[in-house]
């Protein structure tokens, strides 16, 4: 394939050859026959004998160096062409005076503008977050005055598959996150002769705030983003819209069942973290700091009091409720395609972790006013 | 494009392909030919193999036994490069479009232009313009992304992304299905249209019965993992066989019988239309 090339022989003649096919053409030859030179009011004939080939790409191109120099005032004769490239021009030419031009592009945004659009954006899917989060409530009202529109096979599923399916992955984080303050606080410990003190440390922060937090953690990437996967396919192949018209909310199908899934599934799976942290903690105890298994359960129990267990337990609840109602949100706000749900599952995922953290900074700051 | 070959060779040859899905026979020494310029209807009931057989066509799918050979090139086993070549000279327009939903519809049809050439961007805009203008889209499209668009726009973006490279060959997956009769009426002209100004070869699988009548030169009926038979609808309605009779009786098989002897562009919209544009 010889590429596309126009050249000057003589004045008043321009020699075109090659393929002027798309793939033809390459990068050159727009900006090499924006620099041929023609002088205006003059005849030029152009030659097309030795074009090889011509596609629509080529044409287009040809028209409208064709164009411009009728334009510019350039009297142009195309002669030469072979009758099926003629008639290829020729459609092409007659579908270009059809076509209108095209809409001109929207103005540049300027950054002032910019920070407005997502503090817009921001504010109006804070708004539809809480209006989501009341739909979901007088739901789950509707369905505790009536106990028996409550749909119990999805919430034993939601619970096997966002619970039982997820203790491996929980303790064996937990185990490792046990593991790691130990060996973290030992060294210290060490130094000031009060290696018992071990299981103070790996007590109270694995109950009150590790087990908790990296359960709510794991449980956030593992099923807010199916729950916003799922909705968001649903979304997008109409299932959503055939659920109303037959007269289901999916509020109640889909969400209420996760939510009070999670709820359940969650603070159960708290306590297996508890067991498993605790577990790590003390191995790690007792092959850095020689601290005996005996003595530190012993410590372990003065340490540790019921009310911590309980706070930690607490906050599972909350947690599972903003990673079930966040999943499920994002789920609903998907529109579009495929690449829309990926958008949202993302988004589920940071926002539901995000949200958990806050939460957990003011249930910090609420247990410590209440010297708790 | 301009092909050196005549017309009346085949672009398209089957021999012999058997191909099984999961334990089910789909093609059983299943031949077939498709010649240069000519619209080629595939027609069959539900689960008789066309979607297969595309697939297969398209290097989407390679049977278990038999040959094709498309545009020349053996389908059983190419290089890579051969492959990717031949890509290049077959556009495709799926039953669903199979848009890109991440990119705008102008982006979408300009999509294999700046993969395979080296053409500028503005130029390649000012193409992809020019072809969604083509199939009937209106410019302000262009911008809009596939979600927001109706079906029928949809197939029609499909479309021009399929005719972007100028391919010598065409696929259409049911290019009506879905459409109201106005835009399905659209479609018999432009596939007759491409035919005629672009000298294409077109395939399609559809279960349109007016646009079988309309605009295919020839029809291969396929039942039972073999095509059963193979012609203008003018003759497969003589025929007398089981897998082919349910297209022509029956009230829908005779209104679009009777409906054919009408000018294209005349029937759906039930108004008199301009004489055909090319008689054969």
């Amino acid at each position: 394939m010889t590429p596309a090339a126009a050249t000057q022989p003589a004045v008043g003649e321009l020699a075109l050859s090659g393929s002027w096919t798309a793939r033809g053409m390459g990068k050159t030859i727009e900006a090499r026959l924006g620099t041929l030179p023609f002088s205006a009011r003059t005849n030029t004939v152009a030659d097309g004998t030795r074009i090889d080939a011509l596609d629509t790409a080529g044409a287009w191109v040809l028209h409208k160096l064709l164009t411009r120099l009728q334009d510019e005032g350039t009297i142009v004769t195309l002669r030469g062409l072979q009758p099926g490239m003629a008639k290829l021009l020729d459609t092409v030419t007659k579908g270009i005076t059809e076509q209108a031009a095209p809409p001109s592009p929207p103005p540049p945004t300027t950054a002032l503008e910019h920070v407005g659009r997502r503090a817009a954006a921001a504010y109006s899917q804070g708004a539809a977050m809480l209006t989501f989060v009341g739909e979901s409530a007088l739901a789950l009202a509707g369905s505790i005055a009536r106990p028996a529109r409550f749909r119990w096979r999805p919430i034993l599923y939601n619970i096997r598959t966002a619970g039982f399916d997820a203790l491996p992955i929980v303790g064996l984080l937990s185990f490792l996150l046990g593991v790691v303050v130990a060996y973290q606080g030992a060294a210290q410990l060490r130094q000031y002769g009060a290696s018992i003190f071990v299981a103070d440390l790996v007590g109270l922060s694995m109950l009150r705030e590790f087990a908790p937090l990296i359960t709510a953690i794991v449980i956030a990437g593992r099923s807010g983003s199916a729950y916003a996967a799922q909705i968001g396919t649903m979304v997008v192949t109409e299932e959503i819209d055939a659920m109303r018209t037959i007269g289901i909310a999916p509020l109640e199908l889909l969400v209420l069942p996760k939510v009070i899934a999670l709820m359940i599934a969650l603070p159960l799976l708290t306590v297996f973290a508890d067991v498993f942290g605790v577990l790590g903690g003390m191995l790690m105890a007792h092959a850095q700091l020689g601290v005996g298994y005996g003595e530190f359960l012993d410590r372990f129990v003065k340490a540790v009091s019921l009310s911590d267990y309980f706070i930690g337990i607490a906050k599972a609840p909350v947690f599972a409720a903003i990673i079930a109602m966040v999943g499920c949100f994002q789920g609903f706000r998907t529109h579009g395609g495929a690449d829309s749900v990926g958008r949202q599952t993302t988004r589920s995922v940071v926002q539901s972790i995000f949200l958990v953290i806050v939460a957990d900074a003011l249930f910090s700051v609420a247990f410590s006013a209440l010297d708790l | 494009m301009q092909s050196v070959t005549q017309a009346g060779e085949p672009v398209i040859q089957i021999r012999n392909v058997s191909t099984r899905l999961g334990g089910h026979v789909v093609h059983a020494g299943l031949d077939l030919e498709v010649r240069r310029a000519e619209i080629f209807g595939l027609i069959g009931g539900s689960g008789s193999g066309k979607s297969t057989l595309l697939r297969e066509m398209i290097l989407l799918h390679r049977p278990d036994a038999g040959s094709i050979r498309v545009l020349g090139v053996d389908l059983q086993n190419p290089g890579d490069e051969d492959a990717q070549a031949l890509r290049q000279r077959v556009g495709v327009m799926f039953q669903h479009g199979g848009l890109f939903g991440a990119l705008t519809v102008t982006e979408n049809v300009g999509l294999p232009l700046r993969e395979h050439t080296g053409l500028s961007s503005r130029l390649i805009d000012e193409i992809a313009a020019w072809k969604l203008a083509m199939t009937g889209l209106k410019p302000e499209v262009g911008a809009q992304y596939p979600a927001e668009l109706s079906g029928g726009m949809l197939k029609r973006a499909s479309l021009a992304r399929a005719l972007a490279l100028d391919p010598e060959l065409l696929f259409l997956d049911e290019p009506t299905a879905g459409l109201d009769p106005a835009s399905a009426g659209g479609v018999d002209e432009l596939v007759r249209s491409l035919r005629d100004s672009f000298g294409l070869t077109i395939v399609m699988i559809t279960h349109d019965l007016d646009l079988l009548w309309q605009v295919a030169d020839r029809v291969a009926v396929l039942a039972e993992g073999k095509v059963q038979g193979v012609g203008p609808m003018s003759e497969l309605a003589r025929m007398d066989h089981a897998a082919i009779r349910p297209f022509f009786d029956g009230p829908r098989g005779r209104a679009a019988q009777e409906q054919s002897v009408q000018p294209i562009g005349a029937r759906r919209r039930g108004k008199p239309g301009a004489p055909s544009s090319k008689p054969r």
